[in-house]
C-alpha cells in the first residue's frame, strides 16, 4: 500500500531523482550482472552440456601450402597443393571457404569447379568439415614471362581460411548426463559427508576460539590494540603464504611441529599430518580411528577464521553499555554468572548468524583444502571435486554440475538462515 | 581468608605460571638453538610457588619490592636447577640462557602478581574462586592464542633467513646468526633476481590498486543512488546485494574461465582487474551507502542551491566527508585482491604477469628449498600486514561489514 501512495504523489522533482538514480546504478549493476549473475546462470547451462576444456578453443582449419617444381623458364608446369585439416576432435566446421594470392604470371591450368579466380586471388568453397576431417586441393600452373619479373613464391602469401565452427557451449544439445555421473559416482556420498563434516566442525572451531579470544580482549589493558591486531594475522595473511607455512611446519622429516612434538616426547615418531588419511590409536583400552588429515584441515580453518568471529563478537559486546557488567559485578555476580546471564544472551544472535554464514562459506571454500592437501587423504570436498572434474579430468560439464550442487546446498542454507535468524 | 587457603591458592597459581612459562620458553629455546633441552618443570614449579607465596604475604606493591622479588626468583631458579635452568651447560649459549631466564622470571613475577592481586582483601567463597580461576584461564588464554597466532609467522620469518645446508643439518635450529650479515637475505635476493618476484610484486600492486580504483568508480554512484534516492526496486536491490555476497566463487569459475578463454581475456591481468572489482562491488556499495546516509542531506542541498550539479555535490561534498568509509572500503578491496588465489591460479599462465599468490604457488610446485618458499611467503604477507596495521582502526570496521566472505 505504502509504495502505491508514494508513486501517486511522486512529482517531477522526484521523478527526476528516479532517473538520476537509475543512471547512477546502471554501470554498477551492469558489471555485477556481467561478472557475477550471468556466469551463475551460465553455470547452470554448462552443467547440462557435454563439453571439455579442449572445446573452449574455437575449432579452426589449419592449412598448409606446397609449391612443387618451381618454374625455371616460361611454360614450365608447377603444382600448388593446399592441405586442410580440422584438428578438432569434436567440432564440425561448416561452409569453409579459403582465399589466397597467386603470384602474377602463374596461370592456373584447370581451375577446380568449386573455385573462382578474380584478378590473381583464388577463392574456393570447401564445404563442411567433420571432426578430424582432412581435405586437399591441387592444381597445376603454367609460368608466363611476367612471373620471372617478380619471381614470387606462392607461399609468400599466407592463405586465409574461414568457416563457421559450431560452438559446443552454445548449441541446444542439453543432457542430464553430468548429473547422472555425479549421483552415481561411488564417492558421491563420501564427498558430501566430508564436506559437511569439514564445514560444520570448522565453523564450530572458529566460533569457539573466537568467543574465547573475544573474552580475553574484553578486559582493558595496555597494548590491547596491538594484541587485537596480532590476533587478526591468520585471517589477513594471504592464504597461499599460510598454507605453505603450515605444510612446512607439519612436514614429517623437517617440520618444526613434528620436531617439537618428538622433542617433548608427545609423539614417538613424526606424523605427516596432511598426508595420513586415518590413524588408529588406543585410549583407555578402546581403539579410536581418527581421520588425521581431515582433522588437521579443520584445525587450520578454525585457526584461520577465529579472528573474524572474534571481531564480530567484540563489536557486539562493545556496543553494550559497560554499566550492565558493572551493575552485575556490584550485585555480586561471579565471572561465570556474568558470562552465562549477560554475555551469552547478548552474543547468541551474532553467534547464530556467524555460525551459519561460516558454515556456508567453509562449504564453498576451495583454496584452503586445495592448497593444503589437494583433496588427498580423505579431504576431498565438493568444491575440490568441481575443480578436479572440471579441470583435472577436463570435463567442464560435470564440474559445472558439481558447482550447481554446491550452489543449491547454499540456497537451502540461506533459506534456513533467513527463516531462523533472530529479528535483529 | 585463612592463611592455609592463601597458601593453597598461591601454590596453585605459582605452579601454573612455573609450568607454562617453562613450557613455552623451552619451545622457543629449542627453536633458537636447535638442540633438545631439559624441561625442569619441578624446579620451576617450586620457585614460582615460592614467588607467589612471597607476593601474597609480603608484597607492598612498590617497585622496590617487585624488583627484589624478581631478583630473588632469578637466583632461586639458578639455585634449584643447579645453574643450568634449561639443562644446558652455562657456558654454552650463555647470553641466550640468561636472557630467557630473565624473561621467564619476569613472566613468573607479573603473572603471579596479576593473578594474586587483591587476594588479601577478598573472602574465600565461590566468587573468589571463580575470579582466581578466570585469571589463570586468561593467563593461559593469552599464552595459547599468542602462541598459535605468532608461531607460524615466527617460523616463516626465521626459516627464510637460513641457508639450505643449515636447515638440512638441523631443521629445528632457527637461530638468527647476525654475523652472516647481508647473506642472511640470500633467499630474498635470489627470489627477486632469479625468480621474478619483483614482477610478481609489481603485478600484485597493479591488480590491487586498479581493483580499488575500478570498484570505487562503480560503487560510489551506486551507493549514492541507494542512499539518497527513492526509486522503485530499491528494496530488491539492497536485498540482492547481500545475496550476491553469498554466491560461491567456485560456481563462477567454470563459466568465467570459458568466457575469458573465448574473449582472449584469460592469461591477462585485465581479466583479474575486471573480476576482483565485480566481486567486491556489492560489499563496497553496502558499506558506502551506510556511511553516505550518516552525512546530513542539508549539506548537499546547500551545494545544489549554490549551483553545483549532482556530480559536483558528490565530488566536492559527499566524498571528502566520507574519507574514513572510502579508506575502509579500499582496504577491504586491497586485501581481497592482494590475497586472491583461485582466479589468479586459473587465469594466469605466463610467468611475467603472475601476481604474488600465483607466483608463490608456482614456486611451491617446483623443487625449491624451503627457505625460498618461506621468503616468498614473507614477501606476500608483509605488505598486507603493514597496510593493515597502518590503518587498523578503519579496517576492523571494514572487516565486520564485509568480512564474512573468504
Amino acid at each position: 500500500m505504502g509504495s502505491k501512495i508514494f508513486k501517486k504523489r511522486m512529482g517531477p522533482i522526484e521523478k527526476q531523482g528516479v532517473v538520476q538514480a537509475y543512471t547512477m546504478l546502471v554501470p554498477t549493476v551492469a558489471i555485477v550482472m556481467a561478472i557475477v549473475l550471468f556466469p551463475l546462470l551460465a553455470n547452470f547451462w554448462i552443467s547440462f552440456k557435454d563439453v571439455t576444456v579442449s572445446d573452449l578453443r574455437t575449432a579452426e582449419i589449419k592449412v598448409s601450402e606446397k609449391f612443387q617444381k618451381k618454374p625455371k623458364e616460361k611454360g614450365d608446369i608447377s603444382k600448388i597443393e593446399y592441405r586442410f585439416n580440422n584438428f578438432s576432435k569434436s567440432s564440425n566446421i561448416k561452409e569453409v571457404s579459403f582465399k589466397d594470392k597467386i603470384p602474377i604470371g602463374l596461370i592456373i591450368k584447370d581451375l577446380p569447379s568449386n573455385c573462382n579466380l578474380s584478378e590473381n586471388i583464388i577463392g574456393c568453397e570447401l564445404g563442411n568439415f567433420q571432426p578430424k576431417e582432412k581435405k586437399k586441393l591441387k592444381f597445376e600452373t603454367i609460368a608466363e614471362d611476367k612471373y620471372f619479373l617478380n619471381n614470387e613464391n606462392p607461399k609468400d602469401s599466407s592463405p586465409i581460411v574461414e568457416g563457421k565452427s559450431e560452438n559446443r557451449l552454445l548449441n541446444l544439445d542439453l543432457k542430464i548426463k553430468n548429473f547422472e555421473e555425479i549421483f552415481t559416482s561411488p564417492n558421491f556420498w563420501k564427498t558430501i559427508r566430508i564436506s559437511f563434516a569439514y564445514s560444520l566442525f570448522s565453523a564450530i572451531g572458529s566460533l569457539t576460539l573466537g568467543i574465547l579470544a573475544a573474552q580475553l580482549l574484553m578486559t582493558t589493558f595496555i597494548g590491547r590494540g596491538i594484541i587485537r591486531g596480532v590476533f587478526l594475522f591468520p585471517y589477513i595473511a594471504p592464504i597461499i603464504a599460510v598454507t605453505i607455512t603450515w605444510k612446512i611446519l607439519t612436514d614429517p622429516f623437517f617440520g618444526t611441529i613434528n620436531g617439537i612434538l618428538t622433542e617433548l616426547e608427545i609423539l614417538n615418531e613424526p606424523i605427516s599430518f596432511l598426508q595420513v588419511r586415518e590413524m588408529t590409536f588406543s585410549f583407555v583400552g578402546l581403539d579410536f580411528t581418527l581421520p588425521v588429515a581431515l582433522c588437521f584441515v579443520i584445525l587450520f580453518e578454525s585457526w584461520r577464521y577465529f579472528p573474524l568471529a572474534m571481531i564480530f563478537i567484540l563489536a557486539r559486546l562493545q556496543s553494550v553499555p559497560k554499566e550492565l557488567f558493572e551493575a552485575a559485578e556490584i550485585d555480586g555476580a561471579t565471572p561465570f554468572q556474568k558470562f552465562r546471564s549477560i554475555t551469552w544472551p547478548l552474543i547468541l544472535g551474532v553467534l547464530f548468524v556467524l555460525f551459519l554464514l561460516r558454515f556456508i562459506w567453509t562449504f564453498n571454500k576451495f583454496d584452503d583444502i586445495f592448497l593444503l592437501t589437494g583433496g588427498a587423504a580423505g579431504t576431498k570436498t565438493l568444491t575440490v571435486d568441481v575443480y578436479e572434474t572440471g579441470f583435472n579430468i577436463g570435463n567442464l560439464g560435470t564440474g559445472a554440475a558439481n558447482a550447481v550442487l554446491v550452489f543449491l546446498i547454499l540456497v537451502f542454507a540461506a533459506i534456513f538462515i533467513i527463516r531462523f535468524s533472530p529479528k535483529e | 581468608m585463612s592463611n592455609i587457603q592463601k597458601i593453597i591458592i598461591s601454590f596453585i597459581i605459582g605452579s601454573f605460571w612455573g609450568l607454562i612459562s617453562n613450557l613455552i620458553l623451552g619451545i622457543f629455546i629449542i627453536l633458537l638453538i636447535g638442540t633438545t633441552i631439559q624441561f625442569n618443570y619441578l624446579s620451576f614449579i617450586i620457585v614460582s610457588s615460592i614467588t607467589s607465596l612471597i607476593i601474597t604475604f609480603y608484597n607492598k606493591k612498590n617497585l622496590q619490592t617487585n624488583v627484589s622479588i624478581f631478583l630473588l626468583t632469578f637466583i632461586l631458579i639458578l639455585v634449584f636447577t643447579g645453574i643450568s635452568p634449561y639443562g644446558l651447560a652455562i657456558d654454552q649459549n650463555s647470553f641466550l640462557q640468561i636472557l630467557f631466564l630473565l624473561i621467564q622470571s619476569f613472566i613468573i613475577l607479573i603473572g603471579n602478581n596479576i593473578c594474586l592481586s587483591g587476594i588479601n582483601k577478598m573472602s574465600f567463597n565461590r566468587l573468589f574462586l571463580e575470579i582466581i580461576f578466570i585469571r589463570v584461564l586468561k593467563g593461559f588464554g593469552f599464552t595459547f592464542f599468542l602462541t598459535i597466532v605468532l608461531f607460524p609467522f615466527y617460523v616463516m620469518v626465521l626459516m627464510s633467513l637460513k641457508t639450505h645446508q643449515l636447515l638440512i643439518l638441523n631443521p629445528l635450529d632457527l637461530s638468527v646468526d647476525i654475523s652472516r650479515g647481508v647473506s642472511m637475505f640470500r633467499s630474498y635476493i635470489e627470489l627477486f633476481t632469479d625468480w621474478g618476484f619483483g614482477f610478481y610484486l609489481l603485478n600484485s600492486m597493479i591488480v590491487s590498486l586498479s581493483s580499488i580504483f575500478i570498484a570505487l568508480v562503480f560503487a560510489i554512484p551506486g551507493a549514492y543512488a541507494v542512499a539518497r534516492f527513492n526509486f522503485p526496486g530499491k528494496l530488491l536491490m539492497i536485498n540482492s546485494i547481500l545475496l550476491i555476497y553469498l554466491i560461491p566463487m567456485i560456481t563462477l569459475l567454470i563459466p568465467l574461465y570459458s568466457f575469458f578463454t573465448f574473449l582472449n581475456l584469460r592469461d591477462s591481468l585485465f581479466g583479474l582487474i575486471i573480476v576482483y572489482p565485480a566481486v567486491t562491488i556489492p560489499v563496497a556499495i553496502y558499506m558506502l551507502q551506510g556511511y553516505f546516509q550518516t552525512i546530513p542531506q542539508e549539506l548537499e542541498e546547500a551545494g545544489l542551491v549554490d549551483g553545483l550539479s549532482r556530480t559536483g555535490v558528490i565530488l566536492r561534498i559527499t566524498l571528502p566527508l566520507s574519507l574514513p568509509a572510502l579508506a575502509s572500503v579500499s582496504l577491504f578491496i586491497f586485501m581481497v585482491a592482494w590475497n586472491e588465489y583461485l582466479f589468479a591460479y586459473m587465469f594466469l599462465d605466463t610467468p611475467s604477469i603472475f601476481t604474488l599468490p600465483r607466483g608463490l604457488e608456482q614456486l611451491d610446485g617446483t623443487e625449491v628449498p624451503r627457505q625460498h618458499l618461506m621468503a616468498g611467503s614473507v614477501i606476500a604477507t608483509v605488505p598486507v600486514i603493514v597496510v593493515f596495521l597502518w590503518a587498523e582502526k578503519y579496517l576492523t570496521g571494514g572487516l565486520t561489514a564485509g568480512g564474512i566472505k573468504g
